[in-house]
């Protein structure tokens, strides 16, 4: 192992911050892909593994990934709601692979809402 | 490499491993496993959350979630509900009191919300074992910083400002004692970490190194920067086999990476540290008896006309810290002195850890802004007593120490306020007492502790700590006399002027302090022959109360002496002869028919 340089510390800080961000509960993003019975049944398995794709590809480090139960919407699932840090949620209904790239690139990353595939904004309570 | 989407921070200090936190992750990552979840949830075993009695438990975030006392056969349906599913499961869930609702998240539990982290700055957020993770929260940022852009002085200025003063028991300004080991100049210096640790009750060092041993080998390289010493030692018991392991772990990764030993962070600084184990004696933690010990001489204190920051262990100059007091200095160095001393009392600054044990429903390790009352303490972060009891004293200090009664609850804690009741600070221990304690045997428990545990050197502390055992004894056993109250005030002030170290010169303190706050009890057991807590075996009897027995026989059946009979369906009856005054009769009966008097 080389021996570090104290800017060296900084690097390793940047290397690990994907994971020190989930432990925090801090991020710029976070991603809720609901799990119920329900969202499973639909393919919410995909869902989430289709986010985890997206996040690890871009490697930021600040969005943060959790599920939560049925929505209260089963024919709209799957369904996930992103929530950008001091934007109300925004959640997305009737899921699949395609919808969670574009939904990436363009709300999580550009910052601007898919409104095609959105469900409602701010209809939602804290999750 | 795949990102996880969830971490379980799963507890792995002494308490819950021994409740079996490494079964608990096996059956875990079995689990997962089952349900394909092993890529987007990692298991990651932490140093000690602190909340032992609810242990093993384990924080889900990045939600936050705490679960606890878990058992193997939850894990199923909680890897199931919430992992899968994300329905998180109350019934793990910390629950107040019966009629309160669960609180999912750790940060609003009682427990924790009062706690102010600096020494434990970590816990429960890293894997002890990955040096990685302590650098990514900002581990050797503080030593960085005391190597490039800070001289000796202003390191040593800093700690001063910063009003820092020793988390051992005495509580020396740390930065004076850095100033003076830095103005004797010698080749060679020596800083020491003190993790003996003999305090019985006490775990907060433990803690500290199996949570995040990294924080301790940062402040031990700063001490050496700031006094001129190239190499340490740390003097830890045998008997904490984790925190070793982790310890001689953290300095193997420090070492690779060039944060221990030669040219650190390629700055021309070097310094090595060695673990010194010791054999668990507690006069092993007094500073002349642990250098003695590290030497290979019998540890037995000797006299300090000389400080060891001029000619300490093998003659050179020595700082001696503990291992609280080291863990706190690269936060001072990183954050600034200013910062630092705005937290606390006048005279005592930033936080402290006390180890938060007996009668008191939350149990564990807390940290807590100095000046915090013990009301607080006890009632907020403790939850208050246990089963509702009245609350009689509480004990700080160690066997140093003193109990402090009901009265003082809204006492401010500092070094001197404490000192002032007739205790003091000590290490951090903290045990709570409730009407069934008996102080009279509180402090025989001490001077039985202290009467093995002196070296046995200075006559006084050997002898005079064996005859005020005896005297205590005596009272216990309801063989007390007159003048024997007199008697133990004179032998306390005899074994403090005799004894060379402070194991003989606080030796009396349990026993003077009970006596100061707690006369009463004393004299009920000599002049009555009664315990009126219902403790000292020799003076008690347990009686059935006729109205109240309902003939149900449960003590009968767990008499293990046989001592309780009676005709069918009538009250039952003890034979006194035959009774051990075990009080297991008292413990199974459900209409309190039970007395002890
Ligand atoms: C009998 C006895 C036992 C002690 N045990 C410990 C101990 O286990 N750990 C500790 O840090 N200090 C212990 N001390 C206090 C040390 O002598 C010393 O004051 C302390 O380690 C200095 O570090 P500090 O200034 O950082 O507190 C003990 C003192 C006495 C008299």
């Amino acid at each position: 192992m080389a021996k570090l340089r104290p800017e060296d510390l900084d690097k390793i800080t940047e290397r690990m911050k994907k994971v020190m961000s989930l432990r925090e509960g801090s991020g710029r993003a976070k991603i809720t892909i609901h799990m119920g019975t329900c969202g499973i049944s639909a393919g919410a398995r995909k869902i989430m593994s289709a986010v985890i794709e997206c996040v690890s590809e871009l490697d930021t480090g600040d969005i943060i990934i959790t599920s939560s139960g049925c929505a209260g919407l089963c024919s709209k699932e799957p369904m996930m709601t992103v929530e950008l840090e001091g934007q109300a949620p925004v959640k997305y209904i009737d899921l699949t692979e395609e919808k969670v790239n574009k939904i990436f690139t363009e709300h999580v990353m550009g910052g601007k809402i898919v409104a095609d595939y959105a469900l409602a904004i701010g209809s939602e309570q804290a999750l | 490499m795949k990102k996880s989407r969830m971490h379980l921070m799963l507890c792995a200090g002494t308490g819950c491993v021994s409740n079996g936190s490494f079964r608990i992750k096996a059956d875990l990552e079995q689990e997962l496993g089952k349900h394909e979840l092993q890529d987007e949830i990692a298991v990651v075993m932490t140093g000690c959350n602190g909340f032992c009695a609810q242990g093993p438990v384990m924080v889900v975030q990045p939600d936050n979630i705490f679960y606890q006392l878990l058992s193997e056969k939850d894990i199923p349906h909680l890897v199931e509900e919430h992992f899968l599913k994300g329905r998180p499961v109350k019934r793990l869930m910390y629950t107040p009191s019966l009629e309160k609702a669960p609180v999912p998240k750790m940060s609003e539990i009682d427990f924790f919300e009062k706690q102010r982290l600096i020494a434990l700055r970590n816990r429960g957020m890293i894997d002890p074992e990955k040096i990685e993770e302590a650098i990514a929260r900002g581990g050797y940022r503080a030593l960085a910083r005391a190597l490039t852009s800070m001289t000796s002085q202003e390191i040593i200025q800093t700690v001063k400002d910063s009003g820092l003063r020793g988390r051992g028991g005495a509580g020396f300004p740390t930065g004076r004692k850095w100033e003076s080991a830095a103005s004797h100049h010698s080749k060679e210096k020596y800083i020491i970490c003190n993790a003996d640790e003999g305090d019985p009750g006490a775990f907060m060092d433990r803690s500290i190194i199996e949570s995040d041993p990294h924080s301790v080998l940062e402040g031990m390289a700063i001490a050496g920067k700031a006094v001129g010493a190239g190499q340490g030692y740390i003097y830890i018991r045998t008997e904490y086999p984790l925190a070793l392991q982790r310890l001689n772990l953290a300095i193997k990764q420090a070492m690779e990476y060039g944060l221990l030993g030669h040219d650190i962070l390629g700055t021309g600084f070097d310094f090595d540290i060695s673990v010194f184990r010791g054999a668990g004696a507690f006069v092993c933690g007094e500073s002349s008896a642990l250098r003695a010990s590290i030497q290979g001489d019998p540890p037995e204190p000797f006299s300090k006309q000389v400080h060891a920051t001029e000619k300490g262990l093998w003659e050179k100059p020595t700082v001696l810290n503990n291992v609280e007091t080291l863990a706190i200095v690269p936060e001072i160095i990183k954050r600034g002195a200013g910062w630092f001393s705005q937290i606390g009392t006048e005279t005592s600054k930033g936080t402290k850890v006390f180890a938060l044990v007996g009668k008191v429903r939350n149990t564990g390790l807390v940290e807590v802004p100095m000046g915090i009352t013990l009301r607080e303490i006890i009632f907020d972060i403790g939850g208050g007593m246990e089963n509702g009891k009245a609350f009689k004293a509480v004990q700080t200090g160690g066997p140093s120490g003193g109990c402090i009664p009901a009265s003082l609850l809204d006492l401010p804690i500092d070094y001197e306020r404490l000192t002032e009741v007739g205790s003091m600070m000590g290490s951090g221990g903290m045990i709570v007492m409730d009407e069934d304690n008996c102080m009279v045997d509180v402090a025989r428990y001490f001077l039985e502790f202290l009467r093995s545990e002196s070296c046995g050197k200075c006559t006084a502390c050997r002898e005079g700590v064996d005859a005020m055992y005896r005297i205590v004894t005596d009272i216990c056993d309801g063989k007390g006399n007159q003048g024997d109250i007199q008697l133990l005030e004179e032998l306390s002030q005899a074994v403090k002027d005799g004894s060379l170290c402070q194991l003989g010169a606080t030796a009396s303190n349990p026993v003077l302090s009970t006596l100061r706050y707690f006369k009463d009890e004393y004299e009920t057991h000599i002049n009555e022959q009664r315990c009126p807590a219902g403790v000292c075996r020799a003076l008690i009897t347990y009686t059935i109360d006729a109205e109240k027995c309902n003939a149900c026989l449960l003590c009968v059946k767990n008499c293990p002496q046989q001592a309780i009979s009676g005709e069918k369906g009538k009250p039952q009856t003890i034979d006194q002869e035959k009774c051990i005054k075990c009080g297991v009769c008292r413990d199974v009966c459900r209409s309190e028919a039970v007395t002890v008097q």
